[in-house]
């Protein structure tokens, strides 16, 4: 750790070129053969001058150094990264980062971090994605010079979408004279973070190893700090692998820093407003960090006796909490006096429909007069070239600070301005709520009957199925996938009151992201035995099937289970749209969008990768003996999967 | 102005009139066979289920509506599903796919489903 001492910068040696050996030839190794290893170094035999030519200014090289000593460049990189307690670097190995990567594993004896193989970048981040969510803090992620980071681009903004925390380390031979001739020309840039700039929160590109060091540290800090996000790291091929010499190189110790909480003056105000309300709204958008953020919110309804529709960003409440109206989304809103939005990203979205027609027109939810308050960073970290930042919506107060932080504020000021007389109101409300709430869960069986013995298997009925046997494991469970695709279904037949059962949305919305990131969510869960589950997409899982292998290599306990319905199911409904928009070929929306003809044998895939897994499955009836198998492998320790032949949604 | 205003009108009127004619038909004779095969290749399962048992990308179909206003979402739709105009599908087709909706089997009672509880 840092002493505070500011370190000399002495020249670090340069290696040398292979080309003086080679061009010594026979002479030269006839020379080494003779000589003990340990005089290896020392001796300089003689090579034959190369024959200069007109316009050759290079001078003949001395012969290579072939060893270090000491302690290199990566060694200390690797000090770096357990002083931020990172556990694990996620990787498909590239040369631009050997160095780092021979110091991850023989200097710190490949533990804490322990280097986890991928076979491709998008996987190494959608999984540092997914941990990040689960485990409450980043891992880091490592892609080789240029092409790795193309790679991995994707999966960077998904995860900048998402605003989740992780350290994304990229190598580059940043000395022209140190590149070998083609592939590392290839793999290296002046500013490599450009691939990756708009849609990271911040890069570095250091200049020696203490620039690293706080470099390092400066990353982990921000990517950790409200509105979170992805950073981007560069690790210099020289300055991994040359050897440290006289220099006192010190690693800042990381700040202990809050997170940013809203003004007092405003969240009084808010208070004010939410407790005069008829009919206050809470939308909770990307509330929860940590396992306050569930607590917190079902908190500060029951002290308004407000309802609260979760949007699934994140688990932000309570499913069968009696004041979750989720279920009854549109109404709630159009009813409200007061709407709350925590953590927002698309307030507009939430306060608008928006029709998939012809000029896009869209229409209020909430009345003339609703009173809107916005809490929350998210729309504080925005940049102006990609438009994830949604329209600019307008609202009677905006809060900025991080919406689980400020939380307790707010309540706190709530109870403040409740008054007996008021209490009485808000019981009275509270009370009309939890009798509409009693009666969601019948009309939720009522739709998950509707298709349950049919063949493609319902997904209701895929996801009852596999909550039956789920719910043996006394909550300690993950879904890691989104549920949009699956009509919700989790969320209306699951019990979720811990705030890991479910982890939202990708937000970028990049196809890739579930499996991948389900898999850095079992990589979080495996140290506290928790059951991970993804229900995911076919075509999801084709974008990035190297990650079975890697769930398998590694022992990471997960069970997929396939949601096959033998399409990029969304775009089939889009090109469906648009055929009938222009009134032809109705019957061809099925070119370019479904994934059959053949039929990809999910469970033969898994196998090949040493994946435990059965399927197809297309008789519902099978469905309960299949998972209790796989939940049986998993809670042993490793994935399985299980292909189920499904209804589109 | 005046003129415009008539033209749109004697349009809305007609429009009115036939659907008024829509809605007094019964539902006309339809081939359950075709019916089916139309609905899984003009898209209606894709938001409905193959077994109409809807989503959250379209309600459900299972115990349809009367034929009338079946036609009538059909060609001129409420919210956001995409219209399917007499250009696309013929009456005769909209009826062979009513017949295959109306097979929609009804739904078991929830509380016999053990693990839905």
């Amino acid at each position: 750790m840092g002493t505070g001492t500011v370190s000399k910068m002495p020249k670090i040696k340069r290696r040398q070129f292979l080309a003086g050996a080679m061009a010594a030839g026979p002479a030269a190794a006839l020379a080494a053969t003779t000589k003990s290893a340990g005089a290896v170094e020392a001796a300089r035999p003689s090579v034959p001058a190369t024959p200069q030519t007109a316009g050759d200014t290079q001078a003949p090289s001395a012969l290579p150094r072939l060893t270090t000593n000491g302690k290199v460049g990566g060694d200390f990189m690797v000090d770096c990264l357990k002083s931020l307690n990172i556990d694990y670097v996620v990787s498909c190995p590239g040369s631009t980062f050997r160095g780092l990567q021979e110091s991850i594993i023989n200097y710190g004896m490949n533990s804490k971090p322990e280097f986890i193989t991928c076979l491709h970048e998008e996987i190494s981040v959608a999984m540092g994605h997914g941990y990040a969510k689960i485990a409450g803090k980043p891992l880091a992620s490592l892609v080789h010079g240029v092409v790795g980071t193309q790679h991995a681009a994707m999966a960077i903004y998904n995860c900048y979408c998402d605003q989740a925390p992780q350290i994304v380390l990229a190598g580059n031979v940043g000395q022209g004279t140190m590149r070998r001739p083609g592939v590392e020309w290839a793999h290296s840039a002046h500013d490599q973070a450009t691939i990756v700039r708009d849609y990271v929160k911040w890069d570095d590109q250091a200049t020696n190893l203490q620039d690293f060091a706080e470099g390092l540290v400066r990353a982990y800090d921000l990517s950790t700090t409200s509105p979170m996000g992805p950073v981007f790291v560069v690790a210099d091929a020289d300055q991994q692998e040359e050897e440290i010499e006289h220099e006192k190189l010190f690693i800042p110790k990381l700040r202990k820093r809050s997170q940013p909480t809203g003004d007092a003056v405003a969240l009084a105000e808010a208070a004010k407003m939410l407790v005069a309300a008829e009919n206050p709204v809470i939308i909770a958008g990307r509330v929860t960090r940590t396992a306050a953020g569930p607590k917190l919110v079902a908190q500060l309804a029951e002290t308004l006796q407000a309802a609260v529709i979760d949007d699934r960003a994140r688990m932000s409440m309570a499913n069968r909490h009696p004041l979750n109206h989720t279920e009854r989304r549109q109404a709630a809103i159009r009813g409200a006096d007061v709407v709350l939005a925590l953590e927002p990203y698309d307030l507009y979205g939430m306060l608008n429909t928006v029709s998939d027609l012809i000029g896009r027109p869209s229409q209020p939810i909430i009345r003339p007069g609703t009173k809107v308050i916005v809490l929350g960073t998210t729309d504080t970290q925005i940049k102006p070239n990609i438009t994830l930042y949604a329209r600019y919506t307008s609202a009677d107060l905006g809060i900025t600070g991080d919406a689980e932080s400020s939380l307790p504020l707010l309540i706190q000021a709530i109870e403040k301005e409740v008054t007996p007389q008021r209490r009485t109101a808000l019981a009275t409300r509270g009370q009309k709520l939890k009798e509409q709430s009693a009666g969601f869960m019948k009309a939720v069986y009522q739709q998950a009957a509707l298709a349950w013995n049919a063949s493609p298997v319902s997904t209701a009925r895929t996801c009852a199925e596999v909550w039956e046997q789920l719910k043996t494991v006394g909550g300690e469970y993950t879904m890691s996938s989104e549920a949009n695709f699956l009509s919700e279904w989790p969320y209306r037949l699951w019990n979720m009151d811990k705030h890991y059962n479910s982890m939202g949305r990708s937000v970028g919305g990049g196809v890739g992201y579930t499996c991948s990131a389900s898999l850095g969510a079992a990589l979080a869960n495996k140290e506290h035995g928790r059951i991970t589950v993804s229900l995911n997409g076919d075509g999801d899982l084709m974008m990035s099937p190297g990650v079975l292998w890697t769930a398998a290599h590694h022992k990471i306990p997960i069970l997929y289970v396939v949601h096959n319905n033998r399409a990029y199911h969304q775009e089939t409904m889009h090109l469906q749209r648009i055929a009938q928009r222009n009134q032809r070929g109705i019957d061809r929306a099925h070119i370019g969008t479904t994934i059959d003809n053949p039929n990809i044998d999910f469970a033969t895939l898994a196998k090949s990768m040493g994946v435990y897994a059965q399927g197809p499955i297309d008789n519902p009836a099978d469905l309960g003996p299949a998972i209790t198998r796989a939940l049986e492998v998993v809670k042993r320790g490793e994935p399985a999967l299980i292909d189920v032949v499904s209804q589109p949604r | 102005m005046s003129r415009i205003v008539w033209m749109l009108g004697v349009g809305v009127l007609s429009g009115v009139v036939g659907l008024s004619a829509a809605l007094a038909q019964n539902a006309p004779s339809g081939n359950v066979a075709n019916g089916k095969k139309l609905y899984e290749t003009v898209g209606c399962f894709q938001c409905h289920g193959y077994v109409g048992q809807g989503g959250a990308a379209g309600p459900k179909l299972i115990d349809p509506t009367p034929y009338p206003a079946f036609i009538v979402q059909l060609r001129a739709p409420r919210q956001v599903m995409p219209p399917y105009t007499e250009r696309v599908l013929t009456d005769q087709q909209v009826a062979d796919i009513y017949a295959h909706v109306k097979t929609f089997p009804m739904p078991p009672d929830p509380a016999s489903i053990t693990i839905l509880k």
